[in-house]
């Protein structure tokens, strides 16, 4: 095999992060990052749904029929959101109170779509299990990092625990309330892709057009 | 496939028709039209099967939470509430009662401890449609639980009343206590909603929270009108029917103040806060 299980887990993370170089999932980290909290339980059921959906495609993959493969998918995935979300609900029910809106949508995730349909249409359980871990923990980063972010400078907290006092509960710190609503995310994640291909050059696309001199006549 | 390819595989398959079904369903190429119905109806039954017996294997610890969500905040409003307690407990003293908001007299038609006023709510025969509908409920149930907490001696000491209406994102469900007077509120607190955090989710802030205690819903001189506010600027009866609007959420301040007008209205529980004036409950 060309990759070894543990390029599998590191290489989402910053290498080909689903988020910051493959630009997916966008929709969800602007919806759930608002708090740590809400973002790390998206994060983990994203990594679950994603790993064990590539394992379930990847068991089925000789016999999936191509013309339905994409419907057999969804199936699939669906079926375990509706399972995640009903664990959240039996056990995490706080959470889930906030969170069930975007639990349904980790259906229409391109994450968990893009890695069925590209890595575990094509390779064996165990590996598509941990590409599903590794891919779910890479967007869980951006997740947490994004979080981090708007929770502490938008609440002044972190994790829910009060770390800058704001004048709401009689401190000083003034929040920043764009950071808590969705399009701050969108600079957040702006922010966070330049800083990654300045580290990370050759992640930077090459431009689709060449700027052309012109000849003089 | 060629002729000769066909005739080896059937006579492989003859030679090994103990070979089993699947063995055989499993070679078939997969794009082979029957095989790809077949393949879509036994996922389809799988997945089914996968996601009912979550649904209904995990369906009593659900209600079971959500449930004891709604005691604690019945418990919390009353300033009941403590780290730790054993909330069933606590919130066995609390008195359930279905309301008929119309004539604010306790029906024994329905059990209290059965009765469901979220399908009430939405029930065609047990709720009314609106017209004039501040809260944008909609329908307004007929009937609604409310709670009585008693002092020792048996005399009334809260009445929990429910609330709900729509924010900015979502119906906020919530409970509001008043005091034995019938018109000095004791809390309000929301158990369920979906406002923007940090924004309107401050109607959950502990702070926002304890500017409730003791305004009063009406005037107590004259016809005692409807005075209590939820905004920028007290209202002209003054700052006792006042509650200063959340800074960032103009829209879940006025959902608020829609619907704690509405519930305490005559339409709402003004007949049933009369007998708890005259001391009838």
């Amino acid at each position: 095999m060309a990759q070894t299980y543990r390029n599998m887990l590191v290489d989402p993370m910053v290498d080909n992060n689903p988020i910051t170089l493959q630009v997916l999932g966008i929709c969800s980290a602007l919806a759930v990052t608002s708090s740590l909290q809400v973002a790390m339980v998206m994060a983990i059921a994203v990594t679950l749904v994603t790993a064990f959906s590539s394992m379930f495609i990847s068991v089925i993959r000789n016999q999936i029929p191509s013309s339905i493969r994409i419907i057999v998918q969804m199936i699939i995935i669906a079926s375990l959101v509706i399972v995640v979300d009903q664990v959240l609900k039996a056990y995490a029910y706080e959470i889930s109170k906030t969170l069930s809106v975007f639990v349904g949508l980790i259906i229409t995730n391109c994450i968990v779509m893009g890695r069925a349909e590209a890595f575990a249409m094509k390779n064996p359980p165990v590996a598509s299990f941990v590409d599903g871990i590794g891919n779910g923990m890479g967007y869980g980063l951006i997740l947490m990092l994004v979080g981090f972010i708007r929770e502490l400078f938008g609440s002044g907290s972190i994790f829910g625990v009060t770390i800058l006092e704001t004048v709401n509960n009689g401190g000083w710190y003034v929040p920043n309330g764009l950071l808590l609503l969705p399009p701050s995310a969108f600079f957040v994640i702006g922010l966070l892709i330049w800083a990654f291909r300045s580290w990370k050059p050759e992640q930077v696309e090459e431009r689709e057009y060449r700027i052309q001199t012109v000849e003089s006549h | 496939m060629s002729d000769k390819d066909l005739e080896t595989n059937t006579g492989a398959d003859a030679a090994s028709s103990n070979k089993g079904l699947i063995r055989r369903f499993l070679d078939t190429p997969p794009d082979n039209t029957s095989k790809t119905v077949t393949v879509a109806v036994a996922l389809c039954l799988v997945a089914s099967m996968v996601v009912s017996a979550a649904a209904v294997s995990l369906r009593p610890i659900q209600e079971r939470n959500s449930a004891l969500d709604k005691q604690v905040n019945i418990v919390q409003v009353a300033g009941r509430y403590e780290p730790g307690m054993d909330v069933a407990e606590a919130f066995a003293d609390f008195e359930p009662h279905v309301l008929e908001l119309a004539t604010g007299e306790f029906t024994e038609e329905f059990d209290a401890y059965e009765f469901d006023d979220r399908a009430a709510a939405s029930d065609l025969t047990l709720s009314t449609p609106l017209e004039d509908d501040p809260a944008s409920i909609g329908r307004q149930a007929n009937y609604v639980t409310v709670y009585l907490l008693r002092n020792d001696d048996g005399s009334l000491d809260k009445v929990i009343l429910p609330v709900y209406g729509y924010g900015l994102w979502s119906t906020l469900y919530g409970f509001m206590a008043i005091e034995e007077d019938g018109n000095t509120i004791y809390g309000l607190q929301f158990y369920e909603h979906a406002e923007t955090p940090g924004l309107g989710a401050e109607v959950d802030n502990p702070r926002w929270k304890a500017l409730w205690r003791d305004k009063k819903l009406r005037t107590e001189d004259g016809e005692g009108e409807l005075a209590i506010t939820v905004a920028k600027t007290p209202p002209p009866q003054g700052r006792e029917y006042f509650v200063d609007a959340l800074s960032g959420a103009t829209l879940t301040s006025r959902g608020v103040d829609g619907l704690v007008r509405f519930w305490m209205s005559e339409r709402g529980f003004e007949p049933f806060l009369e007998r708890v004036k005259a001391g009838e409950i």
